[in-house]
């Protein structure tokens, strides 16, 4: 029941995570962040599997530093989108395969925001809004219906409050608020929500 | 409902008419019930192959990923590019090769012939036994619909602006009677010496 909220804006991206920690009933811990900067202007945003969501990110965020130390430039969104999804794809067909869903967020080299779906069965949409799990069912309605092209920072957060309030209101969990960050030009930044 | 071949949704079908062909596929990419995006083409290029995939989206990547490939290689081999029917037996044995494993595609395979000009189109099973038809492929959710419609609505040897017509209603009537079927859809009219790419409005519930 962990909740992932993309939305993609002009020229950055916005990605919101629920603060909770669960294991079956209990909730352990009220500041997890489900967030992992790959580097400079992208980050993924992970659920799942309680094992398998650090691994895998940290797997990632290892490949994807270590090719942008190779190759002397830093790997863009739609190739780290490609990456994880190959990664995923396989790993589907494997004696144990990762069982997380996540989000890519970034700016990609035109400076213009991105956000990439991909679950772990390899399917990959990249679109402008994304959310993962039940807090689909209760989101994409809002999103689909406040959702412009040109849409503003200050409205993408009025949007992604609007997403918090309702799933406040319809999650049967205490989700523990939201984390929030955002992807620019300037970097990844956490934003006071 | 855990059938990987009817998570994400989407068909498509291919119809042969004089000198021409025509190949469309529905835009939709479901999650069961949930629909997530009206912007997943089906229908892949490789020049002058067209080829259509539905079933498990994970695997349509992979397995387009894969024949951009070896079409690729094949082309820089050969210096020249692959006619639908070599094409058609390439998908037939790379299929096969995961008898045991299967991709969870439906393929279809659509494209004139440079070198004849002969109209070709073709469609596969997931595991690659090729289905030759003179007239029609169906593939997908609403295989069963188009079954019935294009049944109905075909005949040889149109022109391509009655063919586009036929293709046309038959998908869109067949996506709209199909609930993991719709959301947009795109079609391929493909003559000796043009290739027209046309986007169909549909019933977006």
């Amino acid at each position: 029941m962990d909740i992932v909220l993309g939305i993609r804006l002009k020229d950055a991206t916005l990605i919101a995570t629920s603060k909770a920690f669960t294991r079956g009933i209990s909730i352990l811990k009220d500041s997890d962040d489900k967030t992992l900067n790959l580097n400079k202007k992208n980050v993924i945003a992970i659920t799942g599997e309680s094992g398998d969501t650090i691994n895998f990110a940290e797997y990632i965020k290892g490949n994807v530093q270590l090719k942008g130390l190779r190759e002397g430039h830093e790997m863009e969104s739609d190739e780290i989108a490609s990456f994880v999804r190959h990664e995923l794809a396989r790993s589907l067909r494997s004696r144990s395969p990762y069982q997380v869903n996540l989000l890519v967020a970034g700016v990609n080299d035109k400076e213009e925001g991105f956000l990439s779906m991909i679950d772990y069965i390899g399917t990959r949409c990249d679109l402008p809004y994304a959310a993962h799990g039940y807090a689909a069912f209760y989101t994409m309605s809002l999103l689909d219906h406040h959702y412009r092209e040109d849409i503003s920072l200050d409205d993408g957060l009025k949007l992604l409050k609007l997403c918090e309030e309702e799933l406040n209101k319809r999650m049967p969990m205490d989700f523990k608020g939201l984390n929030v960050k955002i992807v620019d030009k300037e970097g990844i930044k956490v934003i006071d929500f | 409902m855990s059938d990987p071949s009817s998570i994400n949704g989407g068909t498509a079908v291919a119809m042969v008419g004089k000198d021409c062909i025509a190949i469309a596929s529905d835009m939709r990419l479901g999650s069961q019930s949930l629909g997530v995006s009206n912007n997943f083409e089906k229908i892949f290029n490789y020049d002058n192959v067209y080829f259509a995939l539905t079933g498990l989206a994970s695997d349509v990547l992979t397995v387009s990923e894969e024949f951009r490939m070896k079409t690729n290689l094949y082309k820089m081999k050969e210096e020249r590019i692959m006619e639908p029917e070599t094409f058609a037996n390439l998908v037939s044995s790379s299929l096969y090769e995961r008898r045991f494993g299967p991709w969870f595609v439906g393929p279809i395979v659509a494209g004139i012939n440079s070198k004849t000009n002969k109209p070709f189109i073709c469609g596969f099973d997931s595991i690659g036994c090729i289905d030759f038809a003179k007239d029609f492929i169906v593939s997908g959710t609403a295989s069963d619909q188009l079954f019935g419609i294009c049944e109905a609505l075909y005949e040889p040897n149109m022109e391509s602006e009655d063919l586009f017509e036929c293709i046309s209603q038959s998908l869109l009537n067949a996506a709209d009677r199909d609930a993991l079927s719709g959301w947009g859809a795109v079609v391929y009219i493909v003559t000796k010496d043009k290739v027209i790419k046309r986007y169909l409005k549909s019933r977006q519930d």
